[in-house]
């Protein structure tokens, strides 16, 4: 029922993105990154920073500094926390904004200058919820490579999973990233070479983790009967859904596949999309066994079957889930989520070159992690 | 004792009977007065079922390896020394889990501290203040530290 008079929607579009160079980028903060990329973004869109009434900054510290350089005038604010688990949960907000009439326009901000300011992940500073400070620093524990080892050990002991298979992730995000200019990591890399990296936190290696730089991402969202006026060709969300399992702590029984389970199910009655539909993937692949958990998470495999299927290339670009085409967080760049969702709109937009998957229309973002979630786009309105 | 340069738990008014305990050599955790779950953090409520209360009872210092895994890199000051190190979770036969090191290995590979092994559980003394409660292999009982 729709009250006479409404100003809700009925969909939401992504008509504007643009992502930073990746890398060292002295000079800048994780704010100015953040600007840069919303200038790109609104460029994109083709529209004025004016015309953008809802701004969710995510990472970048100094939302004030941002919107006085920038001018703008949002009806609707907010600033995200640092984790990556929190890049959803701000499409999210984003999508409510808009469907409820609250915003018309939203535009996403992210920066991160973690490589310029020596960003650690493990040590003193991280607390991991409760305890940590008593209960893990005195025995060296720390990181979230070191949990994301434990976990993969589990996996390895119940399902046969090789390192090897890992490997296969690694080698495969890095054959795509040679085809991405703006990657940071371009030389090519094989399973010989990922075998000889060194131990971080075994059994993970270095080509197992992601990388640390510096760079800004934006989208720009506004309502589906807007987008057509767009300056690019409009790429529609289909939906977004999350869950916490943040309460089961750093170590998940089940890898978190309930969880996952809980938020592929919510995806399928929103929007019909699931592995039978999707044409590629973006995973969040903060390190290697991330990939492995979401993919049988999210029911893109069976529990146990990822890893040959990722070393059988079921995620290079002429595999059933081409994933990461832009090499991912293991070869493109650490941006926690939001250079994978500004791929899948590539992708849908059409014209990435010798990455492109052929006709793509439907690409799912999966992330696992303590607040699993998945967006969905589409080239066409739901 | 004084040349310890690791972290040291930052012992609260909520944990200090789990430090002393260990001290004495018991495994002591916070269990709900209502519906007897063992918590592993230091707080009043309990986050099965929501209750408010909770007492300090023993627990088996014997389990079994949960999880491993081995830093080759160093986090903390102190561990320089001692890299590549291990640290598994311990999953005690009362059901709690615990973050600790594996000691009494020959060369400490992954391969001798798997996942499913027996351990029980060491007491350390590293300062005056904290023991830390460490685990070795089941069948290497009776051996001094």
């Amino acid at each position: 029922m729709t009250a006479m008079g409404s100003n809700r929607a009925s969909g939401v579009a992504v008509v504007g993105v643009a992502t930073t160079d990746f890398g060292r980028l002295e000079g800048h903060d994780a704010t100015t990154l953040g600007i840069w990329a919303l200038r790109e973004a609104a460029a994109d869109a083709g529209i004025t920073l004016a015309e953008i009434d809802g701004l969710i900054v995510h990472r970048l510290n100094d939302y004030q500094k941002l919107i006085q350089i920038t001018n703008m005038v949002p009806g609707v604010l907010a600033a995200m926390p640092g984790e990556g688990r929190m890049t959803s949960g701000t499409i999210q907000l984003a999508v409510q904004a808009i469907l409820s009439g609250m915003a018309t326009t939203v535009a996403l901000v992210y920066g991160n200058d973690g490589r310029s300011a020596g960003a650690r992940y493990g040590g003193a500073s991280d607390t991991y919820g409760t305890g940590a400070d008593q209960l893990w620093a005195p025995y060296g524990m720390t990181s979230p490579g070191a949990v994301h080892a434990m976990q993969f050990q589990r996996h390895a002991n119940r399902f046969g999973t090789s390192a090897d298979q890992l490997g296969a992730i690694s080698v495969t995000f890095r054959e795509h990233a040679l085809l991405n200019p703006s990657a940071v990591m371009r030389k090519r890399i094989t399973l010989e070479d990922y075998r000889e990296a060194r131990f971080i936190c075994e059994p993970l290696r270095l080509l197992d983790y992601c990388l640390i730089n510096d760079g800004g991402v934006a989208m720009i969202l506004t309502r589906a009967d807007r987008a057509r006026d767009a300056r690019a060709k409009p790429v529609y969300i289909h939906g977004v859904a999350q869950t916490s399992r943040i309460a089961q702590g750093e170590f998940a029984e089940d890898f978190g596949y309930g969880a996952m389970q809980t938020v592929a199910t919510r995806m399928r009655s929103m929007t019909g999309s699931g592995p039978d539909s999707v044409d590629a993937l973006m995973i969040y692949d903060n390190f290697t066994p991330s990939v492995i958990f979401a993919l049988e998470g999210f029911g893109f495999c069976q529990p146990g079957e990822a890893g040959a299927f990722v070393e059988e290339g079921g995620l290079s670009l002429t595999g059933r889930y081409p994933a990461n085409t832009s090499g991912g967080h293991l070869s493109e760049s650490y941006m926690q989520g939001w250079a994978l969702n500004v791929e899948a709109v590539r992708q849908l937009r059409r014209g990435l070159g010798a990455r492109q998957v052929s006709e793509a229309e439907t690409v799912q973002y999966i992330q696992g992690g303590p607040l699993p979630a998945t967006v969905v786009y589409g080239t066409e309105p739901l | 004792m004084n040349t310890y340069d690791k972290p040291l738990p930052r012992i609260t008014d909520q944990s200090r009977r789990f430090w002393e305990s260990a001290r004495s050599g018991v495994i002591e955790l916070p269990r709900c007065d209502s519906c007897g779950a063992f918590h592993t953090y230091f707080e009043p409520w309990c986050n099965v079922c929501g209750h408010e209360g909770a007492h300090w009872d023993p627990v088996s210092p014997q389990g079994r390896i949960w999880a491993n895994c081995r830093f080759h890199k160093t986090y903390f000051a102190g561990f320089d020394e001692d890299v590549p190190y291990n640290v598994a979770i311990v999953e005690l036969d009362d059901g709690p889990r615990l973050v600790t090191n594996i000691i009494d290995l020959e060369s400490g590979s992954l391969s001798e501290m798997p996942i499913g092994m027996r351990v029980e559980a060491v007491f350390e003394a590293v300062t005056d203040e904290v023991t830390l409660i460490k685990f070795r292999p089941a069948s290497t009982m009776g051996r001094e530290r």
